[in-house]
């Protein structure tokens, strides 16, 4: 039994106790509540402003990683006023004055992803944590920069996503401080849904091999969603690991599946040795159901068809970007880079250079790097000029609307860069979708998180 | 015996945990004082030191031991979606699960010794890799990883609060656990760690381990069966291991599949072989060492280079800059591969036994060679 006249009573403890740990636990939050306005995570004070570029130099996407690094390092170069200015000169409309971002020298620090989440993730945190990146940007796996945006969400640093084609990075896992200029899955299917009704009719019989991550996923709905729209029958989905190297062991069932179409939902390294393998294996030569057998790559970029060589003649994909697009930007860009490096852009690079020249507009006509500020002057904003037409970073959901490039393996290629041909053009109207249908939410901008 | 320490072990215990909590301060020379890192430090410091437990003592080489650190992440991230954003729960539940993980896998591949043993424990983790790859992704979120979301449930949470706006994050009543605030605690669960391998390295029940590990067969004759000691010693450094895949989720909240691979659980065993087996601090100096390259040598890039060897003449920097880019950047397992021959063949007990040589020739003024001698005596093979 516990005495009253003996100092405090339990009750009396516990109450005080629990008061205690609530006080202190909630006090931190209403006293710093608004109290800095400004002061946010790594604000840059001195001379110098650093971006962090998280990019894949290993793993079955390290070619394009490479390519986004040179991108990168083109793009600070032109925003510090070196070189030839690039797609500075035709953003329209424009705050940039080549004196670096609000007249701040722009240097940039390096990780390597190896194409793994985890890593991407240990590799911006010492970016943001250590060298004060005001800034992540890169990646060529959606996995990464799910992984990454979420990150830079709790962080309070913006991300701009580099090449991530998976409808989760601006659907269900979107968040506030990230953004993605590249196109979707979803808007692949759009493309090609209806030039492949065109060029193969509406009986069809697909096999589909789906890297195992989220946006093998996403693409092989959107992509099965737009081929089940056309009439074709979906036979099998088979799921592959990320980087497996060999593909022989899940395209030998294949054969006798009874498919007449097969669609590699596979990107970088995998999508070179799948495709070489499938067409080892006679795929091409083959007839199915009183069909020629065809192979459908829905996402492909110059360094795949490059890689993958005589394979990819004749093989339809989409892609957000092509070099030998006819408009200002994208020759200025291709110019730059091929004074720069000496071969044209991939589109893993032209979406990085992008990329780093929205956000130095967007934080110009801010003025202020202030992560909030930031994120406004970049939601709904309209430009033109970059290679894709007429543009919009979306308010709701941080994807880029634009339009959209069907694309064909070249039969004669003049170079051996000149791997693919532009089919067809699919308009930012047509390729527009409700920005609900994925879900998701973004999570408020502000208060701004501080890291430490 | 009465006393509750030896007065070498204090000094030691103090001395480590002095080390621990000035990081901060010890690592800026280095580069690597930055919260992440130092995080990870401690983190992979009791994943050592577990492991060193059944290493280090019973000689049993587990190849598998990713598969518990991935295990605890994925238990603590399920109990921060289902129970509440507070990281003790998610802990204890983390260790917990690791621990019956680890009861399942070591009956089962204990029965075998040897190279036999390692290469059960090496299928054990490479199945459960595949499971939280492929097959288990509904409750693994396979390669993409596993993450908070706003809309999660943390039953717990909502009882007392209102569901949150912003994004979830992991917390210890109230207070953020990222940054420093999660490098400190951290540190108290690898001290905490540091100081129950001590006291299992000096109990009977470590006596009984180090039996094991010298003579199997000779302790068995005389009459012990061994099986519930090395279990035992299993368990523990399983529950170790997911204590350290819970505090990898608490400090950085995202579970994914590739530190279930059979690298990581290869990862371990470097770090406790460099660092030096059956020492206590050796194993988190291996992981230290493996952690540092693995970040800092891996972020080295062609500008850093230029400017490190900004002393030298214009055609000579070039070169120098081309030479040791290989070794850096995307490079650097080669340089930890260098590093990890020169020890093994110069310092087969790992950097302990340099240390040990160092201070032996300091003090071998005031002790007679045989006391030297039988300190440098290596240990008995299995």
């Amino acid at each position: 039994m516990f005495r009253p006249s003996n100092g405090m009573s339990r009750r009396r403890l516990i109450k005080t106790g629990m008061a205690g740990i609530l006080a202190t636990g909630v006090s931190p939050l209403i006293f710093s509540k608004g109290a800095w306005a400004q002061e946010f995570c790594n604000n840059p004070t001195g001379a110098t402003v650093t971006f962090g570029l998280n990019l894949p130099l290993t793993g079955a996407y390290a070619e394009e990683g490479a390519d986004e690094q040179k991108a990168y390092e083109l793009a600070i170069k032109h925003l510090n006023g070196e070189g030839d200015g690039g797609l500075i000169n035709v953003l329209k409309p424009t705050a940039l004055k080549g004196n670096g971002i609000l007249g701040k020298k722009v240097e940039y620090v390096t990780s390597d992803s190896q194409t793994l989440s985890d890593v991407a993730r240990a590799g911006a945190t010492r970016m943001i944590e250590r060298d004060g990146a005001i800034m992540i940007t890169g990646g060529s796996s959606s996995g990464e920069a799910i992984a990454v945006q979420s990150l830079c969400q709790e962080m309070g640093v913006i991300f701009m996503a580099g090449l991530t084609h998976s409808n989760d990075t601006t659907g269900k896992d979107k968040r506030r401080y990230g953004f993605r200029h590249f196109f979707n899955a979803y808007q692949s299917g759009i493309g090609l849904g209806p030039v492949l009704g065109k060029e193969y009719g509406n009986e069809r019989r697909a096999y589909h091999l789906t890297a195992d991550y989220t946006w093998g996923w996403t693409q092989q709905e959107s992509i099965k969603n737009a081929t089940e729209a056309l009439g074709w029958e979906t036979v099998q989905t088979v799921l592959t690991p990320l980087g497996a190297g060999d593909f022989s062991q899940f395209l030998t069932p294949v054969l006798n599946s009874g498919a007449d179409v097969l669609i590699l939902n596979h990107y970088g390294n995998d999508m070179v040795n799948s495709l070489t393998q499938a067409v080892q294996f006679g795929m091409r030569d083959r007839q199915a159901n009183g069909k020629n057998f065809e192979i459908v790559t829905p996402l492909i970029s110059e360094l795949m068809a490059k890689g993958a060589g005589e394979n990819v003649k004749g093989i339809f994909g989409t892609s957000n970007w092509h070099w030998a697009l006819q408009d200002e930007g994208s020759q200025a860009f291709t110019r730059s880079f091929g004074a720069a490096y000496g071969s044209p852009p991939s589109q893993a690079a032209h979406t990085a250079y992008v990329q780093a020249l929205l956000y130095a507009d967007a934080v110009e006509r801010a003025g202020t790097f202030y992560p909030p500020e930031v994120i406004k002057a970049l939601e709904g904003h309209e430009f033109d000029g970059m290679g894709n037409g007429p543009t919009l970073y979306r308010a709701e959901d941080h994807q880029c609307m634009k339009s959209v490039l069907v694309v064909r393996g070249n039969e004669n290629p003049t170079s051996q860069f000149d791997v693919l041909n532009v089919v067809q053009e699919v308009s930012r109207e047509d390729s527009t979708y409700d920005p609900a249908m994925f879900g998701g939410d973004l999570g408020p901008a502000e208060p701004a998180p501080l890291c430490t | 015996m009465t006393t509750f320490m030896s007065r070498r072990d204090l000094i030691l215990f103090f001395g480590f945990a002095a080390v621990v909590l000035l990081l901060p301060i010890l690592a800026q020379p280095f580069g690597a004082a930055y919260p992440d890192l130092l995080q990870r430090f401690m983190i992979f410091g009791i994943f050592a030191i577990g492991f060193n437990i059944l290493f280090g003592l019973t000689g049993y080489l587990s190849f598998g031991h990713a598969a518990f650190f991935g295990v605890g992440s994925y238990a603590a991230m399920w109990s921060f979606k289902l129970l509440s954003t507070n990281a003790l729960p998610a802990i204890i539940f983390a260790v917990v699960i690791a621990g019956v993980f680890a009861l399942a896998i070591g009956f089962v591949s204990l029965r075998r010794s040897g190279i036999y043993f390692s290469i059960l424990t090496l299928a054990f983790a490479q199945m459960s890799y595949n499971l939280a790859y492929s097959v288990l992704t509904p409750i693994t979120n396979g390669e993409t990883g596993l993450r908070m979301a706003i809309a999660d449930p943390r039953v717990l949470d909502r009882l007392f609060f209102e569901a949150p706006v912003a994004q979830p994050v992991p917390s210890l009543f109230g207070f953020s656990l990222s940054g420093w605030n999660g490098f400190f605690f951290s540190a108290i669960f690898l001290l905490a760690t540091f100081f129950l391998a001590m006291r299992i390295t000096n109990s009977p029940f470590g006596m009984m381990l180090k039996g094991i590990k010298s003579n199997q067969n000779r302790m068995n004759y005389t009459g012990f069966n061994t099986r519930p000691y090395t279990l035992t010693a299993f368990v523990i450094s399983g529950m170790l291991a997911g204590l350290a895949g819970a505090l990898l989720v608490v400090t950085d909240p995202l579970a994914g599949a590739e530190r279930m691979r059979w690298t990581a659980s290869g990862e371990v065993v470097l770090m406790t072989i460099l660092g030096g087996v059956g020492t206590l601090v050796g194993p988190v100096l291996g992981a230290w060492i493996i952690k540092y390259f693995e970040n800092i040598f891996s972020s080295f890039n062609d500008n850093i280079l230029s400017a490190f060897f900004s002393f030298l003449p214009e055609g000579a920097r070039e070169i120098a800059v081309t030479v040791s880019s290989k070794f850096v950047g995307d490079g650097w397992h080669l340089t930890l591969g260098l590093v990890f021959v020169l020890i093994v063949v110069f310092l087969p007990g790992g950097i302990m036994e340099g240390v040990r040589r160092i201070a032996a020739r300091f003090s071998k003024a005031d002790r007679d060679g045989t006391a030297r001698e039988r300190r440098l005596a290596p240990k008995a093979a299995e």
